[in-house]
């Protein structure tokens, strides 16, 4: 068993190193070309021939039961997420269960600042709310973040947990300003005219705005990317590996845990931004506490700390389950999936858990960690028990 | 290094070799259909609702009154089958977009049931609309829904402004109560039913509380009516909460009446409550009693689903797919043929009795709406009285 | 806001407040034992909750009550009630157990990091209420009214009811037997050496694999006789009951201080209270609402919660 998986690992570290071998300039184009690949993905002439046939069924990669452009937005939703709540995670270790409070926040800004229904009645086109959404939950995260970073560890994750409780039950009351669950309709799409003259963002292609959210996340990921490779990011490891020690070193350990929150939260501002603006309709019902915990699980599916990382997590915990509601029909059985994708989630994320709880694409360091902890444990089996 | 390179190449050969494999198949999706001489065969009608999840209790009553439908019509039809296709929003707007892009993207999908909740319609209902999809939903029931110049919606019920006042006066003119104690569950539906019945008794609300879909304890609101001395309860929400209220309200001595909507018109309702609870509890319905007219809509729901008790809305849902059945056996096999169909309807259903007659904004001819009264007895939801309109 | 009629209420919110704070607290007990031990936020523990209120109910159903039967008779009703209170309390203790052997034990093995173990947590709370949710179709359901309420005495206005005494009489004998067996009795030691430093209590003889087992069964025998209560009280079920008890008290165990027994049931009756002022005071939309606020501005001002932390040593 060990030995099979110190196989596997041999390999794909081999693969990795290979790659890492490579000129840059391949480098590049195999980068450029995955890209390429993301961005032609979501049209219905090229993932139309993704899958391959099994006798009279035909396996899909695409989604069936659910428009694949559709659901590949939902996902890159999901992995701007993954990638903003990886910073606050993985980057700096800080542990945030109420990440999608900062989502809800964002998209009920600009939900609230353009829909001619909100009780603000200020009808702001959708991209000027855009900064300030993300203004809002920066701040807010700094506001939060700044007497809860003193704490540490789990009553963190309680006070953000409990902080994003309250958002969504704020939200949820009719009175408030946020109109509970009849929620705020007609928030208005990003601007933009196609070549055809319509509007490029309408309701029915969903194909725009995943592209628009897919230049978001390269956008979000090449800062933050260089973020974690300057000092910031090498304070946060710090934090993460042993604050004490940090502290004495001389980082300032709270101000670049609160960056990382403050970080973390206009990330998700973002997303919510975007969201508002594809969705149209904003209420209580689209911010539940088990979609905070599906972005935790997300990110450490993925391997905390790593952004390829948070993207692998991120887009498999979204598209998963989406695309398992068209597996019953591929079986040929009266299988129905959709019921039961909740539950192989929650059996893949317990076996992925012990047998491999640094994630699917690992941060290195984190690895070497896990590596260690794992060696730690045998001397303490022989000593004796009873 | 030169070999490497070669293993890169060869690596890259074989993937496209796998890519190429693939790309001479795609799969036969339904896309291209839609020729031929018997094209108003396999079409589909799709059900749009929550089937798992929190609120799937709601949506799978639907769902199997859906169902139902489309079976009987496909026993008769054996040649000419129509299919069913789920579309499981879970009742998550934000799960809506893709379904509904994806429905209207199956050109086989001529009609849609649903969707069933207020929230996920405002989502979706654009999409419809822009594809020129027929919908016509069991139970969305928030008035603004008609009024979005959506050319494709059809409401197979009346709104919350028709059961609303309905219920008003029943409490008004029925009951005769002067102390009115009033709650809801700040639901979409539960907040716009309680302010219609508010409207009609204004001057008998002796208080009014809120509570949350989902919970349990209702200590304090229970405190708070038998405090105020109501012995009238209007509850606006669903059945779960209202059994629940119900039966702790009782527990902790309380003597009045219930009166709830059609959300709470439910087998689950007694079953949370318990019999004994329930006894007395009037639900208002915008539908029509079970007579010999209604046909064998119940024995024949309950043979085919496990003897189940058909829950909220699976007799409207079995009635508007009929609707739609008979568009398509009258040759209607394209959207804009059977949205004129269903515009120009005028028939009774046989589960409800309601006759279905839509207006041009979508809604049920108020003419149509019919609210019945009814009370539950023995463990059983027998017709009361009709609710004379006002 | 309400004031005439809040302080009107005053006397019956509160006892209200505190039967609920009190099935708050023992559900809390689990978290705070587990969190003492290991240090973990056992997320499945809402479910080994849920687990309860079905089996007690199917208990209940196997003897031939259902929602409409009527209150048995003294005997009848007395086996019914111990013979629901022992299946419900081993079906979750064998929960809590089963979700330690197969999701927990073998990352401990592997010496994995905390956050796996949350995840873990996370994936078993899921898998439990899911199957639950499939087996019993996701339908809510109504409980037999075995005990009527009855009012006893009043107290300044309030009506007290037997079921009121009883679930507060149940959970202070729970509470006392629990706090005396984890300070008095062999295993009890056990538990707070393994709490106070896992290393050197293994050195010093103490299994820490038994410890822990010891410790999910209490939590497990104590989530169990939470759901009896539950069960005989609010009358009701459902595949994701567990989900808001389980949050809430969770929060009242990090309200008392998590790790601490006492402190668990200070937390819960304290948050149940609290929760029936607010719903009285401004109605009942603000009533989730204001346990959260009291959670975050609690630990802003006061970290270790109200009695801080006693299982193990403060956390660094």
């Amino acid at each position: 068993m060990t030995a099979t998986a110190e196989k596997g690992r041999g390999r794909l570290a081999g693969m990795k190193e290979r790659w890492a071998h490579l000129p840059k300039q391949v480098r590049w184009a195999g980068i450029a070309a995955l890209i390429a690949f993301l961005y032609i993905l979501p049209n219905r002439w090229f993932y139309e021939y993704l899958g391959f046939p099994i006798g009279s069924e035909y396996f899909a990669f695409y989604t069936t039961r659910s428009d694949f452009a559709g659901v590949l937005f939902d996902t890159a939703v999901f992995v701007l997420l993954a990638v903003g709540l990886n910073v606050v995670v993985g980057f700096a270790g800080l542990l945030d269960l109420g990440y999608f409070g900062f989502y809800a926040l964002g998209a009920y800004t600009v939900a609230l600042l353009t829909s001619p229904e909100s009780r603000f009645g200020t009808e702001w086109p959708w991209l000027a709310a855009v900064p300030l959404a993300v203004m809002v939950t920066m701040v807010s995260g700094v506001i939060l973040g700044g007497p809860t970073l003193r704490l540490r560890g789990d009553y963190l994750a309680i006070v953000t947990l409990g902080f994003a409780e309250m958002i969504r039950l704020y939200a949820a009351r009719n009175e408030g300003i946020l109109q509970g669950q009849r929620g705020i309709p007609a928030v208005p799409h990003p601007p933009g005219t196609g070549t055809d003259g319509k509007p490029l963002f309408g309701v029915v292609d969903a194909k725009p705005y995943y592209w628009l959210m897919l230049t978001l996340i390269l956008i979000v990921i090449l800062l933050v990317r260089n973020l974690a490779n300057s000092r910031v990011g090498r304070a946060w490891v710090a934090v993460r590996e042993d604050e004490d020690a940090a502290e004495i070193m001389g980082v300032p350990t709270f101000k670049y845990k609160l960056w990382a929150f403050a970080i973390g939260a206009a990330v998700a501002g973002l997303t919510g931004a975007v969201f508002a603006g594809k969705q149209t309709f904003i209420n209580s019902d689209q911010f539940l506490l088990e979609s905070s915990i599906l972005v935790l699980a997300a990110v450490i599916l993925g391997g905390a700390g790593n952004i390829k990382g948070a993207i692998v997590g991120g887009a498999l915990t979204w598209y998963l389950p989406e695309w398992l509601r068209g597996v019953g029909d591929l079986v040929g059985v009266e299988f129905d999936a959709a019921e039961y994708r909740i539950l192989v989630f929650g059996l893949v994320i317990i076996v992925m858990m012990i047998f491999r709880p640094q994630g699917l694409v690992p941060n290195r360091r984190r690895a070497a960690e896990f590596a260690d902890r794992r060696k730690e444990v045998v001397p303490q089996e022989t000593v004796p028990n009873e | 290094m030169r070999q490497k390179l070669a293993r890169v190449l060869g690596g890259i050969a074989i993937s496209a070799l796998v890519f190429g494999g693939a790309a001479a198949c795609k799969a036969d999706s339904g896309s291209e259909g839609g020729g031929g001489s018997n094209a108003a065969c396999d079409l589909k009608i799709g059900f749009f609702g929550p089937l798992t999840g929190d609120a799937a209790g709601l949506g799978i009553h639907m769902r199997n009154g859906t169902k139902l439908a489309i079976d009987q019509y496909n026993k008769e039809n054996a040649d000419c089958k129509v299919n069913l296709t789920e579309y499981d929003s879970q009742g998550d707007p934000a799960k809506a977009p893709a379904l509904a892009q994806q429905a209207v993207g199956d050109q086989k999908v001529v009609g849609i049931i649903g969707p069933a909740f207020s929230g996920e319609s405002e989502v979706a209902d654009p999409i419809f609309d822009e594809a020129g999809l027929p919908i016509i939903t069991p139970s969305a029931t928030r008035p603004s829904l008609s009024t979005k110049g959506w050319k494709i919606f059809h409401r197979g019920v009346g709104n919350d402004t028709s059961q609303g006042p309905a219920a008003g006066r029943y409490i008004k003119d029925v009951l005769k109560a002067e102390k009115v104690y009033v709650v809801d569950d700040q639901s979409a539906y539960g907040a716009g039913l309680k302010d219609e019945v508010k409207k009609v008794i204004g001057a008998s609300v002796v208080g009014e509380d809120k509570i949350q879909v989902k919970q349990t304890n209702f200590s304090a609101v229970s405190t708070r009516i038998i405090s105020s001395g109501a012995t009238v309860l209007f509850f606006g929400g669903y059945y779960t909460e209202a059994g629940l209220l119900l039966k702790q309200l009782k527990g902790a001595g309380w003597k009045g009446t219930m009166v709830a909507g059609d959300g709470v018109n439910d087998a689950n309702f007694i079953k949370v409550a318990g019999e004994a609870v329930a006894e007395g509890t009037i639900l208002t319905c915008p539908c029509a009693p079970a007579t010999a007219a209604k046909g064998t809509f119940l024995t024949d729901y309950k043979a085919a689903f496990d003897n189940a008790e058909p829950g909220t809305y699976a007799d409207v849902s079995y009635d508007i797919t009929k609707i739609m059945l008979e568009g398509i056996k009258a040759g209607k096999a394209t959207r804009a043929d059977l949205l004129s169909f269903i515009k120009s309807y005028n028939k009774a259903g046989t589960a409800t009795g309601v006759t279905y007659k839509f207006e041009g904004t979508g809604e049920l001819d108020p003419a149509q709406v019919i609210v019945w009264a009814f009370k539950v007895n023995a463990g059983k939801v027998v017709p009361d009285v009709e609710i004379p309109k006002a | 806001m309400n004031f005439d009629e809040f302080f009107g209420n005053f006397p019956a919110l509160t006892i209200t407040g505190l039967e609920q704070g009190a099935i708050y607290a023992l559900v809390a007990l689990g978290y705070t034992l587990v969190y003492g031990v290991l240090r973990l936020i056992n997320f499945a523990h809402s479910e080994v909750f849920m687990v309860g209120t079905f089996t007690a109910l199917w208990t209940w159903e196997a003897l031939g009550y259902n929602q409409n039967s009527p209150s048995p008779a003294f005997g009848a009703l007395l086996i019914a009630l111990l013979a629901g209170l022992v299946v419900a309390a081993l079906a979750s203790a064998v929960t809590a157990v089963t979700v330690e052997l197969v999701a927990y034990r073998p990352l401990r093995k592997r010496n994995a990091p905390p956050l796996a173990f949350l995840i873990t947590a996370i994936g078993a709370s899921f898998v439990l209420a899911e199957s639950f949710g499939i087996g019993t179709s996701r339908a809510p359901f109504g409980m037999p009214n075995l005990i009527p309420q009855e009012t006893l005495f009043t107290v300044f206005g309030a009506a007290v009811t037997n079921v009121q005494l009883i679930i507060l009489g149940v959970t202070l004998v729970m509470m006392v037997g629990l706090d005396q067996f984890v300070n008095r009795s062999r295993l009890g030691r056990g538990i707070r050496a393994v709490a106070q430093d896992a290393d050197t209590a293994a050195l010093m003889g103490v299994n820490k694999n038994r410890v822990i087992l010891l410790v999910f069964v209490l939590g497990g025998l104590m989530a169990g006789v939470a759901a009896l209560l539950w069960n005989v009280r609010y009358g009701y079920t459902k595949f994701n009951v567990g989900f808001l008890i389980g949050l809430k008290a969770f929060a009242a165990a990090v309200l008392g201080g998590i790790g601490n027994l006492r402190g668990a049931l200070l937390g819960g009756l304290l948050l149940g209270v609290a929760e029936n002022y607010a719903a009285g005071l401004f109605g009942g939309d603000w009533k989730d609402f204001t346990g959260f606020v009291l959670l975050v501005v609690l630990l802003m001002f006061r970290p270790t919660g109200l009695l801080g932390e006693s299982l193990g040593r403060a956390r660094a």
